[in-house]
């Protein structure tokens, strides 16, 4: 199935919507995950032989302890105002793509196991038998979705299909239907500490070679630091910024500003990674396990800062979540143990986790950074606002600094700076169509044809107003990118990572006593 | 009293009583129901005073609506508040003796039984026409709108064609009900078709779509503040399970620090 033709839709000059074609994106949903990856998670290895009873135990369970699962499934009333606002829809012409015809699949057996209505007027209320019909079109239509909370904006109860297919999957994995992508990463992410399984001295090396060559490109001993004990800041990122072009660049970037800044920081390989899957799979405990790595990472390092890197969920999991899962953040009570212990040690005077985009806007508004904007000339350049920072975070404490502080600090860096579409951007941004662990070549399919009005609105740009730059902040997006933009015959490195804007025009003039505070701080190195 | 009024004042209580009952228990179970995690959604307000101007603004200007969907936010906002000024104006019925001069003020709304109307139908329509919305629909939604067309058309027949009911023994009838001073109601056709749907709407309110009104009051995604960082937010038991650090993946992934 992984390699299944299907057509690439064309791009229209503005996105219409399609014509119902039901079942066209109907099949066997992504690779499954074996026993091998679902057991350490704590899931059943194969379906179980009561799957039946052992998902209607777990959707009681979710509801009772998600009060958004359950408000949610009883509070839609079927309005049709989210029907056109996913991308997978517009993209597929799916019909079980519109949002609520995706919430339906849980709803309708909700309603016949759990409402009086559905109970005895199942007909009457759409409530249906949870059989193996439906449950193949659960794990389908629900790695179908990228959680990215569009549909939720625009709905008059707020109502998240996000959540609704969190909770789907973990039904589903605890029937033993897990999806081989997310959970085998999960596992790495777990035991090694990254999702791609990079052990401690992989990853030395690597960064060894970035500052190498870092040095040799720029001039300036710009330092990539590993678990160095004592370091100011504690910087978490996605591991996909260890490898992966466009990500390396922003590494890169990250790496000059704070060495432009002065400031002693490191990375921890332990929790080398920022992305948590386990927002996902809809899994708090397996979120939390990820979440607590950091801690224990904080902690064993005696940071007083954590920073999280350009990564859009784990922004979203860092800035929502982690105070709530591990204690990284502010203001827990002071009987709450737990949490205080890391509180303790942070430093209140910045917030707690801080993005390094303000970070770096931070910097630029104290005048501490200076640039050649020119070096940007060639550029003009546009921004993807990533999902989960658009929609479930916020930046520098003022309301839409989500969607201000990245903006200011590529307007800062580059002279060329176009929105796209107004309804595409910000709080209406389009996916990019590989979130939600959708990221998964046996997924394709899908992915393209998600992509499809996020393309329509960069193709508006690149003919109006000559964008021939796509500048994001989340990994996801910038691999999905990567992959997809040749689809649609754009140039597949018009995706940038922002802090590869701005360490392309940052010029590194530090005075030289600084660097010796840096490295003193360096000196205090553990293993 | 008429063996016909004995019924209806006996459905009056019921319905009532299921309604309330039925309400009291499903709000009761949204407010124990712990929201673990921080999940509003953007445009997201930072304080609470920004949260309660949110969900004024929703429950009154449906706002997240009007971004969405023109047309729904036109039909959908002429029928809840054709029908907010309508419940307000049947207060009449419902208050013993003579009404206070305030009264006069409400009478106009009245005309908002067409808003009321005109909304329905437009719902309907969309609900039959428009492809996308006939797929996600069950024969409930449609019967849901045809019953409120039926109250409020009924109730226009009488307001405002020949066929007036008799108001005065409707008034007995109504505030009786209130005072458990009981009294014969009107018998023409429309009334009783107008009354008896109104009741089962009642009845149906806690196990239908209709548990949308207190829904969006509860949902997290609206209702949340955006502080996650200042402060921690934590469900009981989440908390439990910190405290015992006694998470199944203990086993495979290690313990807790």
């Amino acid at each position: 199935m992984a390699a299944k033709e299907f057509d690439i839709p064309k791009l229209p000059t503005y996105v219409e919507i399609p014509e119902l074609n039901p079942g066209i994106m109907e099949g066997e949903g992504p690779f499954k995950s074996s026993d091998e990856f679902q057991s350490p998670l704590g899931f059943p290895g194969e379906k179980v032989d009561n799957w039946q009873e052992v998902a209607i135990a777990k959707m009681g369970e979710l509801k009772s302890k998600y009060r958004s699962v359950q408000v949610f499934l009883d509070s839609c009333v079927k309005c049709g105002a989210c029907t056109d606002k996913c991308h997978y829809f517009l993209g597929s012409s799916d019909p079980k793509n519109m949002p609520v015809a995706r919430q339906d699949l849980f709803r309708s057996v909700y309603r016949r196991h759990f409402t009086f209505a559905g109970k005895y007027f199942p007909k009457l209320v759409g409530a249906k038998d949870l059989d193996d019909q439906m449950l193949d079109d659960w794990y389908n239509y629900f790695h179908q979705c990228s959680q990215c909370r569009r549909c939720s904006v625009f709905c008059p109860y707020g109502i998240d299909t996000a959540e609704i297919s969190m909770a789907a999957r973990e039904v589903l994995d605890s029937v033993g239907l897990g999806q081989k992508y997310c959970n085998q990463i999960l596992g790495k992410a777990l035991t090694i500490g990254n999702n791609l399984g990079l052990p401690e001295p992989a990853l030395k090396d690597t960064l060894l070679d970035l500052e190498e060559e870092v040095e040799e490109d720029f001039g300036a001993p710009v330092k990539y630091p590993l678990d160095v004990k004592g370091s100011e800041i504690l910087l978490i990122t996605p591991s996909a910024d260890f490898f992966a072009e466009p990500h390396i660049d922003g590494l890169i970037g990250y790496g000059k500003v704070f060495y432009q800044d002065g400031v002693s920081w490191t990375m921890s390989s332990y929790a080398s990674e920022g992305a948590n899957f386990g927002m996902f799979i809809g899994s708090y405990d397996v979120m939390r396990k990820a979440a607590l790595r950091i801690r224990k990472a904080a902690l064993d390092l005696e940071v007083s800062r954590v920073m999280v890197g350009e990564c859009g969920h784990a922004w979203r999991v860092a800035y929502s979540f982690w105070n709530t899962l591990s204690g990284v953040g502010a203001g827990a009570q002071s009987s709450d143990e737990h949490a205080m212990k890391l509180q303790n040690q942070l430093d209140h005077r910045y917030p707690q986790p801080q993005h390094i985009i303000e970070y770096t806007h931070d910097l630029i508004q104290r005048g501490k950074l200076n640039f050649d904007k020119s070096e940007n000339d060639d550029r003009t350049v546009t921004f993807h606002d990533s999902c989960n920072v658009a929609r479930a975070t916020n930046m520098g404490g003022i309301e839409g600094g989500q969607f201000i502080l990245p903006r200011e600090v590529i307007k800062s860096v580059c002279n060329n700076y176009i929105d796209m579409e107004r309804s595409t951007i910000k709080e209406s941004t389009f996916c990019c169509g590989g979130g939600g662990g959708l990221l998964t070549d046996d997924l394709m399919e899908i992915r393209v044809k998600g992509a499809m009005p996020r393309m329509q609105a960069l193709k508006q740009v690149e003919e109006n107003n000559g964008v021939n730059t796509l500048a994001a902040i989340c990994a996801i997006c910038k691999s999905q990118f990567t992959k997809v933009l040749p689809k649609f015959d754009f140039d597949p490195y018009m995706i940038v990572s922002v802090h590869q804007l701005v360490s392309a025009a940052i010029i590194l003039d530090k005075p030289q006593t600084e660097t010796e505070d840096a490295i003193a701080a360096e000196s205090v190195e553990t293993e | 009293m008429s063996t016909i009024s004995i019924i209806f004042t006996a459905l009056f209580y019921i319905s009532l009583f299921i309604f309330i009952v039925g309400m009291g228990r499903k709000i009761y179970q949204f407010s124990v129901t712990p929201a673990p995690l921080k999940i509003p959604t953007a445009p997201t307000p930072l304080t609470q005073t920004g949260v309660v101007f949110r969900m004024i603004r929703e429950v009154t200007l449906f706002e997240s609506l009007f971004r969405s969907n023109k047309w729904i936010w036109f039909f959908g906002f002429l029928f809840h508040f054709g029908l907010l000024l309508i419940l307000v104006r049947h207060l009449r019925y419902f208050i013993p003796g003579d009404l206070p001069e305030v009264f006069m003020l409400i009478q106009p709304f009245k005309y908002a039984a067409f808003a009321m109307v005109i909304g329905l139908v437009g719902l309907l329509a969309r609900r039959i026409f428009v492809p996308r919305i006939r797929y996600i629909s069950a024969p409930s939604d449609y019967l849901m709108l045809i019953m409120l067309l039926i109250i409020g058309v009924s109730g226009v027949v009488m307001t405002f064609t020949s066929n007036h009911t008799d108001v005065i023994m409707v008034k007995d009838f109504a505030s009786g009900l209130v005072t458990f001073n009981w009294s014969n109601m009107p018998t023409e056709l429309h009334f009783i078709i107008h009354l008896l749907l109104v009741f089962v709407l009642l009845a149906i309110f806690p196990i239908s779509k209709l548990l949308h009104v207190p829904g969006v009051f509860f949902s997290p995604t609206r209702n949340q503040v955006d502080n996650a960082r200042k402060k921690r937010h934590i469900s009981p038991w989440a908390l439990k399970q910190e405290q015992e650090h006694s998470v199944k993946l203990e086993q495979t992934l290690g313990k807790d620090t």
